[in-house]
């Protein structure tokens, strides 16, 4: 189902954040986006990013230095 | 009710008037402005004074010394800060301005104008100051495009109707 995916590895605040937004455009509703990013911020940056737009958090990992975030595309 | 993410109850807004159009002064607003947008905020940029450097159609930013008094650059694996005086040395503001481009680079930091694209292309609303843009001799083709000319009052309009107001 998570063919949705965005590297936004080596990138820094907000360049994951703008990325994943753009990104959520081509997600159809329902459906989940994975990013991989490197930046530690975007940990606390992606569970505010959920929280203000109204997308749903599924995941938040980490895998060695990549943090790996599922999206689900539930705003409108 | 308890529930309701803040996107459903209400569209958030913020503005923010810049002044300052310095390299390293030109990302605050910038990175405030397109992370608001991808939030679903309505955003108002209002250019005045030195800002208005960074609305020109051509960028070419500056770094200054000067008037980062405090400033200490990561250097031989510490941070060393620069005696002031050093500011007033020809060469030293461009020394530290490639300085600063170059660690922007290596940290994947987004440079000016990508942000400056991004908030165009989310819709960020970009108004120039007309008092400051007559007093400086600007003339509005060497502006943006997409930049709109208006004064204090057209600001307080924005500003409001607007949830989050910044000076920077």
């Amino acid at each position: 189902m998570s063919d949705h995916v965005l590297d936004a590895k080596g990138l820094n605040c907000p360049l994951p954040i703008l990325k994943a937004k753009k990104a959520l455009k081509s997600v159809p509703s329902g459906e989940i986006l994975t990013i991989y990013a490197t930046d530690p911020g975007s940990v606390a940056d992606f569970a505010a990013f959920c929280n203000q737009t109204g997308n749903e958090l599924v995941e938040s990992s980490q895998d060695g230095d990549v943090y790996i975030f599922k999206i689900k595309h539930t705003a409108a | 009710m308890s529930d309701e993410t803040v996107a459903d109850i209400k569209r958030q807004s913020l503005s923010i008037i810049v002044t300052k159009g310095s390299l390293d002064w030109a990302y605050p607003p910038f990175i405030l402005a397109t992370t608001a947008a991808a939030l679903d905020y309505d955003v108002t940029l209002f250019f005045t004074f030195y800002g208005l450097a960074l609305v020109k159609k051509k960028l070419d930013l500056k770094f200054t010394v000067l008037g980062n008094a405090a400033m200490e650059m990561p250097m031989f694996g510490t941070h060393i800060a620069m005696p002031n005086i050093m500011a007033m040395i020809p060469g030293v503001d461009a020394m530290a301005g490639s300085m600063m481009k170059k660690l922007i680079k290596e940290k994947g930091v987004a440079s000016i104008e990508d942000l400056r694209e991004a908030a165009v292309l989310s819709d960020v609303r970009m108004i120039a100051c007309q008092m400051t843009v007559d007093l400086f001799e600007y003339k509005r083709e060497d502006l943006m495009d997409e930049i709109e000319l208006g004064g204090a009052a057209t600001y307080f309009e924005v500003a409001s109707k607007s949830h989050i107001n910044m000076f920077i």
